[in-house]
This record gives C-alpha cells, structure tokens and sequence, in this order.
C-alpha cells in the first residue's frame, strides 16, 4: 500500500515538473536557428524538394550511417541468438496450410507491395518516405509470403549478400564524396532541377542502398524467426 | 488546426488511450497484441494530422505491421495467455 502511494506520489511529482517544462515551449514555433536554415536553404543547397529527406541523408548523413549500422548489429545478434534454436529437420516443422483465398491474393499482391515499396525509397527525395520504410514494406510482402506459402523461402546466402552489397555502397558513396568534394558523404553528384526524379545529387542513390539493406535485413530476420522450433 | 480536426484529433487520442489500457490489462497476449496494433495505426493517422507524413509512413510500416507480425511469432512460439 505504502509503496503503491509512493509510486503515485512520484509519478504525480514527475508530471508536474515535466508539464510545468512543456508549458513553456511555445506550439508550432520554430525555436532553433539550424530548422530555419534547412527550410530556407535546403532545396537550393541540395535539389532535394523533400526537406527530411535532405536532412536525413545529406546533411545528417553521417548519423544514418550509424542508424545503418545499429539495425545491421540488432538482426545480427538476433540471428546469432536464434541459430541455437534452429532446427535442422525441415519435417519437424508444424506445418498447417493456409487457405486457397491467401495463397491465391498473396501471389497477385507480392510484386504489387515490393513495387510501392521500391517506389517509396527510390522517390524518397520527392515524397515522403524514404530507405527505412521502403525497405520495411518489401521485408512486409516477404512476411506474406512467409505466411501463405510453406515451402517458400528466402535463401539466407542471397540475403546476406545483398545486405553487404547495399551496405558497402553506401560506404563507397561516401568514399568517392570523400575523394571528390573534400568530405565524407558529401554530394558529389549535379544537383538538378528540384523536383525531378534525377535531382537532389546522392540521395535517390543512398536511399536505394539504404531501401535494399533495410529490405534483405528485416526478411533475413523473419526467415530465421521462422526457422527456428516451438 | 480548424475545429474540426481539432475534434477528430481528440477522439483518435481517445481511441489510443482506451487501446493502451486495453493493452495492459488484456490476459489474452493475442487481444493485447492487437490492441497496440491500434494505438500504433491511430498514433500513425495523428502524426500525419500533425502534418509528417514521412514518420507517418514509417510508424505505420514498422510499428503497425513489422512489430506486429514479430510480436505474433513471440506468441505462436510461447504461450497465449498470461500467466
């Protein structure tokens, strides 16, 4: 009882402190310099109509790098943790067959799903989206599959390497920005008209390497969630 | 923000918190599962109120189907119902 009112008492304080913080940061208003730069300069720097996506890739490039990285290690370790429950005899596995309606729609909707997510990161610098959630769709229309069709599968070997392909692109981008405009990940390629699908320099590129690592990623882990025993 | 938005905002935020509750106390994992699914497609729906599409598109990706879908493997491989 006393621990449960000393409980509330410290959320209750919390709240007012957090609430009393809040209250003074105006709704909606800019309040840092660097926002109003991006918004004033960024499609004139960069060529790239959708502001995040500048940010994210050119001139936060760096940190998505890093962002990369930490999902690559988190479906690593993950598959690392799940390989010792694998199991190696493929008829062991409970097998129930989905129904004739999903394995029929899932055929027709998987091309569809992996085209709009391709769509979402190869116009990632037009409209909104980008690498992450493009590549989250494809991982979405690999899920399907996974589901609706028992035998199917995703081969680990073609996953990995288009994981490591996607991801040293994206090095490489960088390093030939490093080699040709002084700076890692700077943009090395014309800028173009805003609003083209070839503009905005490097970051439809970034974007596809990203779109592919982030998709061959997430199905190499739904695979290896799959693989593995009750 | 006109009126209503504003008001069609407000049921959405009630939406999340009556699924979030729901959420918590659900003893079947498969109801709570569910559930959050809702609180994460309505919280998608305010982000793009609130006028970002981009983390709209990515809450409602990985939050609303990846997460979701992973979750399900947790409880087809453990136990369905809280202990």
């Amino acid at each position: 009882m006393i621990k449960k009112a000393f409980a509330l008492l410290l959320v209750i304080i919390i709240g007012i402190f957090l609430s009393a913080t809040f209250a003074k940061i105006p709704f909606g208003v800019p309040k840092t310099v660097v926002g109003k730069y991006y918004l004033d300069h960024g499609v004139n720097d960069l060529g790239g109509v959708n502001i995040v996506t500048s940010i994210v890739v050119l001139y936060r490039g760096f940190d998505t790098l890093g962002e990369v990285t930490v999902l690559f290690l988190a479906a690593t370790g993950l598959g690392m943790v799940l390989a010792g429950l694998r199991e190696k005899d493929e008829k062991k596995r409970k097998k129930t067959a989905p129904s004739l309606i999903m394995r029929t729609e899932t055929k027709l909707l998987f091309p569809m799903i992996i085209l709009f997510g391709a769509y979402i990161f190869i116009h990632g610098h037009l409209t909104p989206g980008g690498g992450f959630p493009g590549g989250v769709v494809i991982a979405s229309a690999f899920l399907l599959m996974f589901l609706s069709h028992e035998k199917w599968e995703a081969k680990e070997k073609y996953t990995k390497i288009t994981e490591a392909l996607a991801g040293m692109t994206y090095v490489v981008i960088g390093l030939i920005g490093l080699y040709v405009a002084g700076s890692f990940l700077e943009n090395f390629l014309p800028k173009g008209v805003p609003g083209n699908l070839f503009s905005a320099g490097i970051i439809p590129l970034i974007y596809t390497a990203i779109g592919f690592k982030v998709g061959s990623e997430l199905t190499g882990l739904l695979q290896n969630l799959r693989e593995t025993t009750e | 923000m006109s009126s209503l938005i504003l008001i069609l905002s407000a049921i959405l935020v009630i939406f999340m918190i009556v699924g979030a509750i729901v959420t918590i106390h659900a003893r079947d994992l498969l109801v709570a599962i569910i559930a959050s699914a809702i609180v994460d497609l309505v919280l998608a729906v305010l982000f793009y109120i609130l006028q970002a599409p981009d983390v709209a598109i990515t809450q409602a990706s990985i939050m609303g189907g990846l997460t979701t879908a992973i979750f399900l493997v947790a409880i087809k491989k453990t136990e369905r119902y809280e202990q």
